[in-house]
């Protein structure tokens, strides 16, 4: 029987409850799927086996029975004093790398005691602003034993620096340094909004970066070419996988033009994505950006070096979709995206906690969230299996559909003249707006359900615990960073700064002198405000 | 007299998280109310200076950053020092129960938590500005 005839002879004369069923992105989907829908595929092209191109099962050759995904929660909130409990918390609860949370002036590039930081400092994230902090976060950490990811955009560049010279001062070279920058900035003017100058020296900024790993940090992951953030503003998952790619061949393109070798720093590109609701999309969403990576670095870039092709990433669970109301449901959500993004081959995954539509995670809610990735790991079984869905005729079918309508996507950037100019154009931003105010309309009649918000809900719900951070936080880290300012040596401040302006005057790789004046304890603020000296700042076109 | 409720919609502070803001700034023009949107990383300073300038009728500030006792606090302390009580502040974010107390002891009329009906927020205003600026319109046309 063809699925043609099934459908028209038996499943037409079942009972369905609506006319027609979509994913949560709005991609409509039959009621079955078989070999008819998979007629063009070629497993030795398209699905080949894990570690052989085009990765669509997995980049390493043993995945999970080699080594479980990092179990990599971001964290961070207060002094530095009050995150260093936290991760040695984390750490002695079985997490495998760390993730950094920093506050909102920090992620801005602004000292604690900047009228901007007022009442925020410390309430989003650990604050940094200078080596001092940042020794006192890892104090007690050996960082040539632990990998860290820091969420960290604008002054990648000088937090970067602040964790190389603190793994100095331990010992470890950098050589033996492993992490990760997020240190993506086009997906900022899409969709973080932290930024602190205009897209193109922000740009050279993040290639700095790339340049001097490739040099010095060779275990080093430059950039962490995000997604997540894409979806969360309110895109589909479709969207959230073209704009990602394309941003990634926006930084290999600039790499390259920098003179670099693209199989110098590609092998240290890595990814981070989003882990919504919609189960199947979201393990097809990994497996098609695993293949359209390949295909990307192979045939668009010539790579010769097969890690170049090899798409590694992180996840985290969705925030947006996490709710209010009923927050213990919470933790359901998050284990059904966990468990999407390991049967999606994730390296790395974060879980949010179910408290997190309140405030930021208390340690009791931090440690579910590690338990579910640890129940899954350990006690689920699929972790026996390498990509345990492929070969499901939906899961390949959709595969395939979300690759195809990702290169629609990706050719159409290309058209506009590469992602850069498409921000300029503010065509992602618009997308993005649009799909997130789609989505509000859908959960607003209903098409879209969301448990306890517009079905099954509760009249009278009791308040859960929350984290709460004291007032005296931003005290203690304003008072802390001007008896600094005080104390170092402030004419090897002034002239690493005068070098940093000059350097960016220049045109030159602007670690090297970034480096410099974190190790004599220049802020960061001073740092950041010697270069909006140079490049001006950038402000917020306001859409909506 | 037809004068249309003027709406403003403000980004305080650091925070970036605009999903929020732009979908309630667009419900709100959808409803037929002017909507004016700040755009990000106001100071309470440009807010009121803003507010000032756009006559509005209503504030509504989203926080998601953990900054919104200091945040809604100034802008609130601002508004009185310019004389500017008139103007019902609402807002929205990431804030827990017991700050959503205090916001309210300081004079924020309404907080509405991730998953409030885009209908409430709409009906909240028709319910709660609506008539303030009736009132006010019709008090400011006897002195002419």
């Amino acid at each position: 029987m063809s699925k043609k005839k099934w459908l028209e002879e038996i499943y037409s004369k079942g009972w369905a409850r609506k006319e027609s069923f979509s994913t949560i992105s709005g991609l409509e989907v039959d009621p079955l799927y078989t070999k008819d829908d998979i007629l063009q595929f070629d497993p030795e092209k398209d699905l080949g086996y894990p570690a052989t191109y085009p990765y669509t099962r997995g980049i390493y050759s043993t995945m999970y029975r080699g080594r479980f995904w990092t179990m990599r929660q971001f964290a961070g909130f207060g002094t530095p004093e009050d995150t260093n409990k936290r991760y040695k918390y984390l750490l002695s609860q079985g997490q495998t790398g760390l993730s950094v949370a920093f506050h909102f002036p920090t992620l801005y590039g602004y000292d604690s005691d900047d009228y901007r930081a007022c009442g925020e400092v410390g309430k989003c994230g650990v604050a940094i602003d200078s080596l001092l902090d940042m020794e006192i976060l890892f104090s007690g950490i050996p960082l040539d034993r632990i990998t860290t990811s820091m969420t960290i955009n604008p002054p990648a560049a000088m937090l970067l620096s602040m964790y190389l010279a603190v793994a100095e001062k331990q010992g470890a070279s950098f050589d033996k340094v492993g992490g990760t920058t997020q240190n993506d900035m086009l997906k900022e003017f899409i969709a973080q909004k932290t930024w602190i100058y205009p897209p193109a020296p922000s740009l050279k900024l993040v290639i700095d970066i790339v340049e001097f790993c490739a040099k010095h940090v060779p275990k080093w992951h430059p950039i962490s070419i995000s997604g997540y953030h894409i979806r969360e503003a309110g895109s589909t998952a479709t969207q959230e996988l073209a704009f990602t790619l394309a941003d990634g061949i926006a930084y290999v393109q600039a790499s390259i033009e920098r003179g670099l070798d693209v199989d110098e720093f590609a092998p240290r590109l890595s990814f981070f994505f989003n882990s919504h609701n919609d189960f199947f999309e979201e393990i097809a969403k990994f497996r098609a950006a695993r293949r359209i990576w390949a295909k990307v670095m192979k045939e668009r870039f010539g790579t010769k070096n097969p890690q170049s092709c090899q798409l590694r990433f992180h996840t985290q669970t969705a925030g947006c979709s996490l709710t209010a109301q009923q927050p213990y449901n919470n933790i359901v959500r998050t284990t059904i995206q966990a468990l999407a993004a390991v049967l999606g081959g994730t390296q790395s995954l974060h879980t949010n906690s179910l408290d997190e539509t309140w405030a930021l995670p208390t340690q009791e809610a931090a440690t579910i969230a590690l338990r579910t990735q640890q129940i899954i790991a350990e006690e689920s079984g699929v972790t026996n299996i390498i990509d345990p869905v492929g070969g499901s005729y939906y899961v390949e079918w959709l595969t395939n559909k979300m690759e195809e309508d990702a290169w629609a996507y990706i050719k159409k950037i290309d058209e506009m003249g590469g992602m850069l100019k498409a921000i300029e154009l503010g065509y992602p931003q618009r997308e993005i707006t649009e799909s997130a105010y789609k989505f509000q309309k859908w959960v607003e009649s209903e098409e879209k359900v969301i448990v306890g918000v517009n079905k099954y809900t509760m009249k009278e719900e009791l308040p859960i615990p929350t984290l709460k951070i004291d007032e005296e936080v931003e005290k203690h880290q304003v008072a802390r960073t001007k008896k600094l300012r005080r104390e170092r040596n402030n004419s090897a401040v002034r002239t690493a700064l005068d070098n940093l302006k000059r350097t960016a005057e220049k045109d030159e790789n602007l670690v090297y002198p970034i480096l410099a004046a974190v190790k004599v304890y220049a802020t960061l603020g001073e740092m950041t405000g010697a270069l909006k000296e140079v490049y001006g700042g950038y402000q917020d076109p306001g859409y909506f | 007299m037809e004068r249309k409720v003027r709406i403003m919609v403000a980004k305080p502070g650091l925070d970036g998280h605009d999903r929020g803001a732009k979908v309630v700034a667009r419900a709100l023009r959808d409803a037929g109310y002017e909507v004016i949107y700040t755009g990000l990383h106001q100071t309470p300073e440009m807010i009121v200076k803003a507010a000032t300038q756009e006559d509005v009728d209503a504030i509504g500030m989203s926080v998601l950053s953990g900054a919104h006792l200091y945040l809604f606090d100034k802008v609130i302390e601002m508004l009185k020092e310019k004389g500017l009580e008139h103007i019902v502040v609402f807002g929205g974010g990431i804030i827990p129960t017991d700050d959503i107390v205090k916001l309210k002891e300081i004079g924020v009329a309404e907080v509405f938590l991730p998953g409030t009906p885009l209908n409430d927020i709409v009906s909240w205003i028709e319910n709660n500005v609506m008539p303030k600026v009736k009132e006010r319109m019709e008090k400011e046309e006897k002195l002419v």
